[in-house]
Formats: C-alpha cells, structure tokens, sequence
C-alpha cells in the first residue's frame, strides 16, 4: 500500500514537472519516466526536487570541446552531492549534452565525456556510484535553438536528472 | 509490409539484336575533365496495348530522371523531336535525332499481362548510327515498374561510362520532423532518387545512422529505446528489429557491418570513454580494439576488410586514422586544417569521404587512403555524414541549415564536386545510408 501511494503520488507530481523542467523528453527517452521527480514539489522544500533543480542548479555548463568542470560546475556539483546525501531516496542520470558544432558522433562520444565527468565529480563528494547513471545526448537535445555562442554555451551542458524510489 | 523488397523479381533477357560494325562507341570517361553533359533523348517507351500506355511513359520519365539527375547527361525535350517512335523494332531514323543534337537515344517498349510488366529497350548511339550494346528485357510485377526503368538507367549509364551504375537502389535514413528541441526522428527507406519512402520505425525513440549491410538485407542503427543508445539490427524485409548490443552501464552507437556482413564494428562508451570494438552478430562474441583515453569513434571497414578508418581525437583534435582491421598501432592520414570525422571508405577502396569542420564551415570531402589528394566537395553551415553511392561516384550526405529554424535535409553530390542537388524527403532527413545495387 505504501508503495502504491508513493507511485501515485509522484505520477501527480510528473505531469506538474512536465511545465517545470525543459530538459525532460519524449517518454521512451526519459529514464524511469514513471519514477521522475525532476523539479517536482516547492523550491522553498530544500528536500524538493524543485529545490534541487532550481536552487541548487541541476546543470553544468562545459567550453567549446571540454569536460573538465569550472569552479562554478565543481561548485554547483558540491551541492548536488549534499543534497543527494541528504536525500537518499533519490537517484540520479547524468545527461551529458554537446552543442551542433560537430559531428553526430563525436558529440555522442563528447557528451558521455561529460556526464562521466560530472558523475565522477559527485563521487569524490561521496556519493554512491550505483546511485548514478550517465547517458549521453550528444547534439541531439539542444534546448536553446539559436545557432550562436550563447545558445551554444547552454547546450553544452550535462543536467542531473532525479529519480526517485529506487532505493529500498 | 514492403512489398516491393520482397515481391518484385526481375529477370533480365538479352533481346536478339540487329548486328552492327562498332566504331569509335559513344562514350563518357568520367574524370576532372567533364563540364558539358551529354545530349540524350528519352522518348516514351512504345506501349503494347493502350493498359501499358502509362506505365510506358512513366517508366521513360524515370530513365531520363536518372541519367539527367547524374549530371552526365542532358535530355532533348520531346517537343524537339522531328520524329516519334512508334514501333520498338521499325529503323531508327538517325538523321532526325542528329539534327537535334541527340547524341544518344534510347527506345524501348512495354506490355502489360495481369500484373506482369515486360520492359524491353535499345540505346542507340545516333552520331555513328549503330546500337551501343545489345537490347535488354527486363520483367516483373507492376509495384516493381520503378525498379525495371532504374535497371535500364543503370545499363544506359554503364555502357556510356563503362562503369556500374548506382540507380536500382535504395537509401534508409532517418525521417525528421519537429522543431530542433523536440526533434522527432524515426527510420525510413526509400529509393535512392527519394520515390517510395516507407517508414520502418516510429518516432517514439531517437534513432540515428542507419547503416546498411553489405547485401542490403539488414540495417545496423543506434536507439535510445529504453533510455539508453544502442545498437540494433533490423530485418529490411521483415521489418523486425531487435537488440544488437547491450551492456550494463554503457552506450553503444555508430555501428558499421563488415564487408562480410558478419560482424559489427562500433563504439562502446564506458566511465566516459569512447573505444572501438567488434562483435560477431551470430556469436554475440566481442573483442576490443582499443584502448586509449581518447575518443575513438566513426569506424568504417576498407572493402577487403583488412583495415579500419576511425575518428580519434587523441592528437587533441578529432582527425582521421587508419589501423589494421584487428586493431593496433594507428596510421593517421589527415593533416589539413580543422578537424575531421565520420570517415567512410569508398566501395572501391581508393577514396574515404569525411566531414570536416574549419573556421565556422562544414564540407563534405574525400582524399586517398594516405590522406593525400584532400578535395572538399561542399561547404555549409553543417554538410555531415556520408555515404557512397554503389559505383563510388556519388555521395549522399546530411545537410542542416542554420538558425532556430535549423532543418536537416539529404544532398548529393559527385566525387569531383559537381552536381550537388537535394534528395526530396517527405520531412527533414538526416544520416543516408546507401544501399548496394540491388540485385
């Protein structure tokens, strides 16, 4: 019964999330969908996943071709990783995304660069590996259309994607 | 579900043909050289019975769409004609096609029993008055009318040029529709010149770089089915598709079948690391080919099967290089400016088409299998991915244009750089993947 409430409650707050988060996509490509809480629940609940993406930040940004992470990206990661050892529920997938400047493939192979790298990041913070997945986008799920620097400069990114219920 | 893959079965007669003294053929050797297209007429085919009437025209349009759209020939409008063909087998009257400039003219007939479809032709060469070659008859069911005129296309391109031609095939890529961020991909098959597009998957997943199998009988493509890429094997005719690799915690993607179409090359991305790999399609059994913090990705098999050109950006940069098919030390061949990807190697083995990206441009190239001889064939905001027509002649590629509005269309374009021309998709299309001759 509990378990069921839980699921219940969580596919009310998916279809809230659906407005909330623009980096969520078409239900085959969304890991675990039916478990997601990305952005779900108040900002001002610091056990939110709301609070997570929004006041935490759930991305970090990457230069033209790079996965090493900024002090801002190690920063934000910091954070991340407090909050998941806070929160203990959750899981996560590390969504590793390149901009159009490249090939197809390249940018595959450059996005799970990046995922990993943000992945490893919240592992030295102490974070369970069997917590985290990685999966790359490459070019594929730009979420600024533009075809200049400052689109660009966002899409280059890798976003911590929470899931929740898959602890016991 | 296909019906055309499965259902057409064209034989191929040689007609009885008049004898006659061949001197000096007609004749295009394809080289830097060719600026004028040859004059050719393609009047409609002679229908045998007023049921074969329309297939007898439409079947003449297409030869001339192929042979024009090669960029090697021109085709002589009807309304220049002096005279009609009314009859296959009555003279041809070789002064009124020489007074138009008709260099080659090609006739033919069809006739219409139940289903079946008999395609007969000749092509004449009209400047030495003879016939070029023996007539052909071609038959099969009528869903098959298009492939029979590709087959005469492909016998007119290869008695002018001596080369084989590349019309009777098909081209699986990916169909896109939406905008850039909420992109809808799904595969799709057609034929090579964009006709009868069917679709193979739907769009609930992305799907990206289809690649045929050396026989056209299977495609290798990546899927995010289930969250994650990976590479799946689909059945051209049964349209049934399964998953061809899986290993917790990695993603698997642009996968190429060897030339014996029996194992996939691919790259396997694991912690973050993207290497080169090979597995057995029957076994399941996989061997790994590097093993270097670069990226290796892109592979592709030299047509004998003896080596491998990948992409590696282990020198800082992504460029080419060439390795032995069993892995080892790599050879790299690209030392141009930029950077350079997705490497294929021509079905004749003397040339890998590439993408490269230089100062803000994207080109579509080719250069020998030393790296010399680099030729850019295209330039764009974003030219990638190619792939080679059968003959190794012509390359089909993606071309995305710029901006929020950005749109992925096909393009092809010939080995020296002529005749780029747009390949008509119902939606966008992206990652062609070129099929043998069909047989």
């Amino acid at each position: 019964m509990k378990v069921l409430s839980k699921i219940a409650a969580v596919a009310t707050l998916v279809a809230l999330a659906a407005c909330t988060n623009p980096d969520r996509f078409g239900s085959d490509d969304a890991v675990n969908l039916n478990n997601s809480a990305g952005g779900s629940g108040l900002v001002s609940d610091p056990t939110s996943p709301a609070y997570f993406q929004q006041a935490i930040g759930d991305r970090v940004l990457f230069a033209v071709d790079q996965s090493n992470l900024s002090d801002e990206a190690q920063a934000i990661l910091s954070a991340q990783a407090q909050w998941l050892l806070t929160n203990t529920d959750y899981s996560a997938t590390i969504e590793g995304h390149a901009d159009e400047q490249g090939t197809r493939e390249y940018n595959l192979a450059l996005g799970a660069r990046r995922a990993n790298a943000a992945r490893e990041f919240l592992i030295s913070r102490g974070v369970a590996g069997t917590r985290l997945k990685t999966v790359s986008y490459g070019k594929e799920r730009p979420i600024e259309i533009c075809s200049d620097e400052a689109c660009y400069s966002k899409n280059r990114r890798a976003v911590t994607v929470l899931a929740s219920g898959l602890t016991s | 579900m296909i019906r055309f893959l499965t259902s057409l079965l064209v034989g191929a007669t040689l007609l009885a043909a008049p004898v006659h003294a061949q001197n000096q053929p007609l004749r295009i050797t394809i080289d830097e050289g060719i600026i004028e297209p040859l004059p050719l007429a393609v009047p409609n085919f002679v229908p045998d019975g007023a049921a074969a009437t329309e297939y007898a025209a439409q079947i003449a349009r297409v030869v001339a769409a192929d042979l024009t759209g090669s960029g090697l020939f021109r085709e002589i409008p009807s309304t220049a004609y002096i005279s009609q063909v009314t009859s296959f087998d009555a003279p041809v009257q070789f002064a009124d096609w020489k007074a138009i400039n008709a260099q080659a003219l090609v006739t033919g007939s069809v006739s219409l029993s139940g289903d079946r479809l008999t395609v007969r032709f000749r092509l004449w060469d009209v400047f030495a008055g003879t016939e070029l070659g023996s007539g052909l008859q071609f038959a099969g069911t009528t869903d098959g009318w298009r492939r029979m005129a590709h087959k005469v296309a492909d016998a007119v391109y290869s008695r002018i040029t001596g080369e084989g031609g590349y019309f009777d095939s098909r081209v699986v890529f990916v169909s896109e529709s939406g905008p850039k961020d909420q992109r809808r991909k799904r595969l799709a098959i057609m034929d090579y010149d964009g006709a009868n597009v069917q679709y193979l998957t739907d769009s609930s997943s992305i799907v990206l770089a289809p690649r045929f199998s050396p026989t056209g009988d299977r495609v290798l493509y990546t899927s995010y089915q289930g969250g994650f890429p990976r590479i799946h094997i689909l059945d051209v005719g049964r349209v049934e598709q399964r998953v061809l690799q899986s290993q917790e915690g990695t993603m698997s993607f642009a996968p190429r079948f060897s030339p014996d179409g029996q194992t996939v090359l691919f790259s396997l991305s694991q912690g973050g690391n993207t290497d080169l790999y090979t597995m057995n399609i029957a076994s399941g059994q996989s061997a790994r080919l590097t093993s270097a913090p670069s990226i290796e990705t892109a592979p592709s098999y030299s047509p004998d099967g003896s080596r491998i050109v990948f992409e590696s950006d282990r020198s800082g940069t992504p460029q080419l290089y060439i390795m032995s098919a069993s892995g080892g030390e790599a050879q790299r061949i690209s030392f141009g400016q930029g950077r350079y990807g997705t490497p294929v190697w021509s079905p004749r083995g003397d040339l890998i088409a590439f993408t490269k990206q230089n100062k803000g441009r994207f080109h579509i190239g080719v250069m020998r299998t030393d790296g010399s001889e680099e030729r850019l064939l295209t330039a764009s905001f974003l030219d990638e991915g190619p792939t080679w027509s059968p003959n190794g002649r012509v390359i089909m590629f993606t071309r995305e244009t710029q901006g929020a509005d950005g749109r992925a269309s096909l393009y092809s374009v010939d080995i020296s750089g002529r005749n780029l021309r747009p390949v008509r998709t119902p939606d966008g299309g992206s990652d062609p993947t070129w099929s043998p001759l069909l047989e």
